[in-house]
């Protein structure tokens, strides 16, 4: 599954080095008084994994079919892959693969016929077309029900085509818009995989848009977090973490040390303690390890755990999504 | 980068007839077209059988008639209508059949978003399926016109001459414009209705009006208008008679038959009212040239119509939002 995409790499001669493959300056779309997306500048390099995350209705797929040339902007510009969307929306689509949210397919064509139709949309070749068609099919694992009608196929077996559908061009730029919401976990980790596998072996650029933060968090390089159609912020994890407070983060089980609230407080960089089944969930501004030893072994007590939290997104997400304006950090 | 993208652009020329060759494939595969083309051969092999029987017998007491074999289409005798009737009736069907899903079908199906993001231009995927209904009318159109016209030659032991091919084909022509126009109709509520079966329901409720009831209107209005009764002199029942078919005009399938009665009867001198200029005429036969030109009038309206109903599925579609 995995062997085959290193040997097709025929990626287009004249892609920009060193310019990003996506722009967009102030770009923005309007529906009468509602603002959809508002003034987004953004960038996303070559071979870059970019989340989109939000939650419905942020944007996010208003953007997307921005940058496809689908929709018109009200204002602002954008260029993909070199090519203006609104002026020249061919020689992106026919470089750009687009997974749209709740794709679908010819219920009465085979998986193969859906594929070859838009293999033939693209101008390939039908020897060329079958040879890819083939390995799409296979990287995507349904290669045994290439036959059968996709009126047949589950909503993750859809999803999947969906996959190849759009890697059929051999795209610079993938574009999956929500990809997981139809999927089960397992199906999830396998499409995670393929996006790994894309970007190191044939350098696409994937933008991904999804309101669930963990599959995010574990394929994407940068991440833009889309709030009421606009970027509220944009960067690595660590970035946005440490923008909202949240690289120390510890898990801290105590024993026989009188008062562990108390404990845990009086240790330096400590911001809050909170209760978190039967352990503490301790926030701090730096590592707070060496200092907690020593309060520890003062108190004459000892660990029953301690671990530092991974920057989680979670705190990120609900800080841009529930928290209030006024200490919005400013990061990107 | 500019220059790659110039370069690139004429690669994407074409794409409605990828569309189109797809579109067609999907239409002749169907159970819909099996069954559109047997039902209308079925209702036209009625037709011809009635109509088979009375030439015969007329064929032989008159032998010096010209164009019998056209009589199989025209002629209806037993109350069963004439073959080119039958096709007035049933053709909006063809066309409604093969347009009334065109594009809320790949809304519903979620297959439009996949569509708009291939490089191909968005108004080519509505040419595309507009040719392909068109192309695919023809088909039926022509298998149909084959199974009928063949028994019929069987039946009746009389092949066509040229010139009754020739009329033949000015109907068929006529008669896939007509049918084009229902399915540009078609297209045009496929496009306004997000739901298949709501732009269907509707497109048949047009055609019923159209077809059954444009008659009683028409004679329901010419009858305010122009008032007959018993004492009515004959001026004031001419009136009444002109109103009617006037009125009857404004649907396509009065301007069907008055075009398909002409082309497909040489010895008719008019569209109009038959006894208009029957008083004094000679019983002659006109050349297909000048029954063309009796009919153009009504072959350049059903085009128009058929051009301006496509227009605004075009505009339509091409207004609409990817996501709606």
């Amino acid at each position: 599954m995995a062997a085959l995409l290193a040997s097709e790499i025929d990626r287009p001669v004249g892609e920009m080095d060193g310019r990003p493959v996506i722009e967009t300056h102030g770009l923005t779309k309007r529906y009468g008084d509602k603002t959809a997306v508002d003034s987004l500048t953004l960038e996303i390099g070559r071979g870059e994994v970019f989340g989109l995350l939000g939650p419905n209705g942020a944007g996010k797929t208003t953007t997307i079919l921005m940058l496809l040339g689908l929709t018109e902007p009200s204002g602002g510009s954008a260029r993909v892959v070199g090519a203006d969307p609104t002026r020249d929306p061919l020689s992106i689509k026919s470089r750009v693969g687009y997974l749209p949210d709740e794709v679908g397919f010819y219920s009465d064509l085979t998986a193969r016929e859906n594929l070859r139709y838009t293999a033939a949309l693209n101008r390939l070749r039908r020897e060329v077309a079958d040879d890819r068609i083939e390995r799409v099919l296979d990287d995507v694992g349904l290669t045994d029900d290439a036959d059968h009608k996709v009126g047949t196929y589950s909503r993750g077996m859809r999803q999947r085509l969906g996959v190849a559908d759009a890697l059929v061009k051999h795209p610079a730029v993938l574009i999956l818009d929500e990809p997981t919401v139809n999927i089960d976990p397992e199906g999830v980790r396998e499409l995670l995989l393929l996006v790994e596998r894309l970007r190191s072996d044939q350098g696409v650029t994937v933008v991904l848009s999804s309101h669930l933060l963990h599959q995010v968090q574990q394929v994407c390089d940068r991440i833009g977090i889309f709030v009421a159609g606009r970027l509220e912020a944009c960067g690595t994890i660590d970035e946005l973490a440490t923008a909202v407070g949240d690289r120390w983060v510890f898990t801290v089980g105590l024993s026989d040390v009188g008062d562990p609230l108390r404990l845990l407080r009086s240790v330096d960089h400590v911001r809050s303690v909170e209760r978190a089944e039967g352990l503490w969930k301790v926030r701090a501004d730096a590592d707070i390890r060496p200092g907690l030893q020593r309060a520890v072994i003062e108190s004459g007590g000892s660990f029953t755990h301690l671990a530092r939290d991974g920057a989680d997104l979670d705190a990120i997400y609900h800080r841009y999504f529930t928290g209030g304006d006024d200490d919005r950090p400013d990061v990107g | 980068m500019t220059v790659l993208t110039l370069a690139d652009a004429p690669r994407f020329t074409g794409g409605w007839r990828i569309v189109a060759v797809k579109e067609f494939t999907d239409h002749v595969r169907s159970v819909r077209f099996l069954v559109l083309v047997v039902l209308m051969s079925l209702a036209g092999l009625a037709a011809v059988h009635a109509a088979a029987g009375p030439i015969k017998d007329a064929a032989e007491a008159a032998s010096s008639t010209p164009s019998i074999f056209l009589y199989l289409f025209t002629l209806s005798p037993q109350r069963v209508p004439a073959f080119h009737e039958f096709l007035g009736i049933l053709g909006p069907l063809l066309g409604i059949g093969f347009g009334f899903d065109a594009v809320n079908g790949e809304r519903s199906e979620g297959t439009l978003p996949r569509l708009v993001s291939q490089p191909i231009h968005r108004d080519e995927i509505i040419n595309g399926k507009f040719v392909a209904g068109i192309a695919a009318i023809a088909l039926a159109l022509a298998a149909v016109m084959a199974i009928v016209g063949g028994y019929g030659a069987l039946r009746l032991g009389i092949g066509p001459t040229w010139s009754d091919l020739a009329r033949v084909g000015a109907f068929y022509v006529v008669a896939v414009v007509y049918i084009a126009l229902w399915l540009a109709l078609a297209i045009l509520l496929s496009v306004v209705s997000r739901r298949a079966a709501t732009a269907a329901l509707a497109a048949i409720a047009i055609w019923l009006v159209v077809t059954l009831f444009a008659g009683l209107i028409a004679g329901v209005v010419a009858d305010a208008v122009h008032g007959v009764d018993a004492n009515s002199t004959s001026e004031q029942v001419l009136a009444n008679a002109r109103l009617e078919l006037s009125i009857r005009r404004i649907s396509p399938d009065q301007l069907y038959r008055d075009a398909t009665g002409v082309l497909l009867n040489p010895s008719r001198q008019s569209t109009g009212l038959v006894i208009d200029q029957t008083s004094g005429a000679l019983p002659s036969n006109l050349p297909l040239s000048d029954s063309l030109l009796l009919a153009w009038w009504q072959i350049v309206a059903l085009t128009g119509a058929a051009i301006a109903l496509f227009a605004a599925a075009y505009l339509g579609f091409m207004r609409q939002e990817v996501r709606a």
